[in-house]
């Protein structure tokens, strides 16, 4: 397969970025679209211009480091995939593909298509955690978890952190990510000592970190690769107001 | 004859050992954790749970990872489950079972003592997870469910949907960044560790570039930690993630650290077969489906049916064939051959005959779709994704796949090297899994060593260790500085005509071929004298391009590959000497008349140490002494 490619350059943080064109030709079809892109940066490379700049690791959708802006859609065409899980078969021969980074404030663009997401890690460390000790826990069956709540648990749980959902967002807001882990641990009895302090804290960090409001437009969901609802967002302002009224009276 | 490698196994009853250990070992009070600083290399299950602890310990901890978070980690990737002997199934698992089991699953190549402390450990890693919120698999009654996994016949493997490792690698994260929020843990993401540093014949710290902007640092420590993961990418396909490398443990090596074992290489039987050059690596299909699917090849040479249209009397289920008491749980060295048996003698299946067939048919008729999908779905989906095809309605072709390294930088009891303060957890050490791990292991031995092992050994070596950590601009640090940029810039100036991917795949595709599931004599020689000269060639004709000064990826990746042409050497060398057949080392000369590995336990129960002085390989040997386990040929017939 040939493509024609139109993908965002730019050199580091501070420089204006633009878009450059490529051809891409005699791509395989069961070729991933990274591995499309591995192959243009080897004729980049050999060429003696730089090849594009991305980020990537597991290539088995799991880790959350691909990321990509594909013909508009982050993560490109496919539902619940990932850009390393996308493959070439599932566009036209000839077609015309933009690549760019996922944009937002609160993700600054490091180097091409590399953004710096550092801003989901402040929002976990302000409160994403149960707190256990090594050598303190109890029996793993002491506490029963009836299998619903267990299964809603590890629903929310399965958010891979790569923020599909910020950049599918018109206002950039990252209440699917805050709202999936605020559920995955407030869904679990483990989780209900720190819950309240929990959902205020991480709520706080990322307004702090420029991110926007949730306007119900369920970007977020229709991108997402592990498929977390956005039901999740609606539990999460339940706890936040929950938690910021006793916040009020205590 | 030990060479002066003390294991410092301690003495006493098997499992009296880790309690008594404990005991003997010095502690450092808690209000003098905080005067030292341990530098960790690597945020996957033992790095990022070893950081944690520490960290919730007292101790000043600075953890570094070459992702853009500790939260990748390539620990993420586990899917089927870990194991722990909680015997919650009550169908005779026990601390005793876990510790044979994986003593034979091994294929007898592992130390005993190590083996029983991970089994030990092994259920209170499970309270630990579930306080920290993993989201494990549950019965309806809220218990928490288990399943079976190869190489055993009890349901001891605890699971979260097919993302086990990510579930487990998020409560690692999750109590990682609880300490870095409370200043205890220091986070370096985008930084990668390009020398280990000396002080005194002492780890006391290391350098690192910074792959934003490409700055060379100096970090010291009382102690150094590698917990940076397995070799696999040597293979250049395997089931690693692209960025996992051997450089940390190497560049350790080089300066003094023994690396043990390094032919011990897992080849795992269920990945997605091959499809071709461009291909950039390869993806597993969780040993958990072989609970339920059922592996099998037609039984004539070249039978190019579609799957349907082979009936049943002509299909050849050749792990139930062979082993009749495990059928499909087979261990994972053992499944792999069959399926490489099945397929060299031309009953393959797919494009390039490179695969077999693992079937869900029976299991859906039984069980029903929807309970299959349950179980699998994640599974099925991925493998949708990559072949387009519906594995409920046509069995998936699977093959064989790079995946695991049990070799790895030699340590004593407490995870320290010889180099003193050095240590290494998880599966960048040798210690625990001999010669084939077996599934449901890696989860358990990487949280093991970095939530209960470490915590409680360091201590010992820290505190001889008092006001001895270096300052940062101490020589031996503006030296090793000096040395990493020296490299770079010859990497950068070399300016050839190939790329580092073509040099990577040759040599993959050269390691495959002659040090993969099967190996012999002549293979392992030629391949010796070939990676000499693709690292000749390297070093020549690669082509790095950009400068230091940037996030540059292809120099990145320059550094890793080169070390993974020096690294592939000693893997040959090691398989070389192991004149003998065990776990996932199979050398043809040595195999019984049906084919089974062939061990040799009069000449070779010991650890393979390799030195690294002046560039040259020297071997030290640790005997392997059995007192609580009887030496047999691992059956499972």
């Amino acid at each position: 397969m040939n493509f024609k490619l139109r993908v965002w350059r730019q050199e580091n943080p501070k420089s204006e970025g633009r878009f450059a064109n490529y051809e891409a030709p005699d791509i395989p079809s069961d070729a991933s679209f990274l591995e499309m892109l591995d192959i243009v940066n080897e004729g980049l490379i050999l060429k003696g211009d730089s090849p594009i700049a991305f980020d990537h690791d597991c290539r088995e959708g799991i880790c959350g480091m691909c990321s990509l802006v594909i013909n508009g859609t982050p993560h490109g065409p496919e539902k619940a995939t990932t850009t390393c899980q996308l493959y070439m078969r599932h566009f036209r021969d000839g077609q015309t593909i933009h690549i760019e980074p996922f944009r937002a404030k609160a993700f600054p663009v490091i180097r091409d298509l590399v953004v710096n997401r550092a801003a989901f890690d402040r929002i976990q460390q302000a409160g994403g955690f149960i707190t256990a000790r090594a050598g303190s826990a109890p029996d793993g069956n002491a506490v029963p978890i009836a299998k619903p709540a267990a299964d809603l648990a590890m629903d929310a749980a399965a958010c891979i952190g790569c923020g599909a959902c910020v950049a599918a967002c018109p206002n950039s807001s990252a209440m699917l990510f805050v709202g999936a882990k605020v559920s995955h641990l407030g869904l679990l009895p483990q989780g209900q000592p720190e819950r309240m302090r929990r959902v205020l804290n991480m709520v706080k960090t990322m307004d702090n970190e420029g991110f926007g409001n949730c306007t119900n437009h369920y970007e977020c969901e229709a991108v997402c690769p592990a498929e977390i609802s956005v039901a999740f967002i609606a539990r999460m302002n339940r706890d936040y107001a929950i938690a910021s009224v006793r916040e009020s009276v205590e | 004859m030990n060479n002066g490698l003390d294991s410092k196994i301690p003495g006493g009853p098997l499992e009296k050992k880790w309690s008594k250990h404990k005991f003997d070992s010095k502690l450092i009070n808690p209000a003098n954790r905080r005067k030292y600083e341990i530098v960790i290399v690597g945020s996957g299950l033992a790095g990022g749970a070893a950081a944690a602890t520490l960290g919730e310990l007292g101790y000043r901890v600075k953890c570094f990872c070459y992702q853009d978070s500790p939260r990748r980690a390539h620990s993420i990737a586990a899917q089927g489950g870990i194991n722990a002997a909680k015997n919650y199934q009550n169908d005779g698992d026990s601390v005793f079972r876990l510790f044979y089991d994986t003593i034979k699953g091994g294929d007898f190549r592992s130390r005993e003592a190590n083996v029983y402390r991970l089994a030990e450990v092994s259920a209170n890693i499970i309270d630990q997870c579930v306080a920290q919120g993993v989201p494990f698999a549950r019965e309806y009654g809220g218990l928490l469910a288990n399943r079976s996994f190869g190489g055993a016949q009890v349901s001891r493997t605890f699971y979260a949907r097919g993302q086990t490792g990510q579930q487990l690698l998020l409560g690692v994260y999750a109590a990682l960044s609880k300490q870095i929020a409370a200043g205890n843990v220091r986070m370096h993401p985008r930084t990668e560790m390009l020398d280990l540093v000396l002080v005194d014949g002492h780890a006391k710290g290391i350098v690192t570039r910074d792959m934003v902007t490409g700055e060379i640092a100096s970090h010291a420590g009382d102690a150094v930690l590698l917990a940076t993961g397995g070799y696999g990418n040597v293979f250049y396909l395997s089931t690693n993630a692209k960025g996992c490398n051997v450089t940390a443990t190497y560049r350790a090596h080089k300066k003094g650290a023994y690396f043990a074992n390094p032919c011990f290489t897992q080849i795992h039987p269920t990945c997605i077969p091959v499809t071709g050059e461009y291909q950039s690596k390869l993806t597993l299909m969780s040993e958990s489906l072989r609970n339920d699917g059922r592996v099998w090849a037609p039984k004539a040479k070249g039978d190019k049916r579609p799957p349907a249209q082979i009936p049943e009397e002509e299909r050849d289920y050749y792990l139930e064939r062979k082993y009749p008491s495990f059928g499909n749980l087979a261990p994972r060295d053992i499944s792999s051959r069959a399926a490489k048996e099945a397929c060299d003698d031309g009953r393959g299946v797919g494009p390039g005959g490179l695969g077999v067939y693992l079937d869900f048919a029976d299991a859906i008729k039984r069980l029903s779709e929807p309970v299959i999908r349950e179980r699998y779905g994640n599974l099925f989906d991925m493998y949708h994704k990559i072949t387009s095809e519906d594995a409920y309605k046509t069995p998936m072709r699977i093959y064989p796949a790079v995946h695991y390294t049990m070799g790895g930088l030699w340590v004593d009891y407490n995870l320290m090297s010889n180099v003193p303060g050095l240590h290494v957890l998880g599966e960048a050490n040798f210690s625990d899994h001999g010669a084939n791990r077996l599934g449901a292991s890696a989860l358990m031995q990487g949280l093991a060593d970095g939530y209960f092992v470490i915590p409680a050994t360091i201590g010992n070596y820290l505190a001889t260790q008092t006001g001895k950590r270096p300052p940062p601009d101490h020589a031996e640090f503006k030296k090793a500085e000096e040395d990493v940029l020296a490299r770079i810039k010859k990497l950068l100036n070399i300016n050839g005509k190939r790329t580092v991917d073509s040099f990577h795949r040759e040599l993959g595709l050269l390691m495959w071929d002659k040090c993969g599931m099967a190996r012999n004599d002549a293979g392992l020689k030629e391949a010796l004298n070939r990676i000499k000269e693709i690292r000749e060639e390297f070093w020549v004709n690669v082509k790095a391009p950009g400068a230091n000064e940037e996030l540059n990826q292809a120099l990145e990746k320059a550094g890793r590959v080169a070390d993974f042409l020096e690294f592939g050497e000693l893997m040959c060398l090691d398989a070389l000497d192991r004149k003998e057949s065990c776990g996932g080392h199979f050398r043809e000369e040595h195999q019984t008349p049906d084919g089974e590995a062939l061990r040799d336990d009069e000449n070779f129960a010991y650890v393979s140490a390799w030195e690294r002085t002046d560039g040259t390989p020297v071997q030290h040997k640790e005997p392997l002494v059995f007192e609580n386990v009887h030496l047999a040929q691992r059956s499972y017939k």
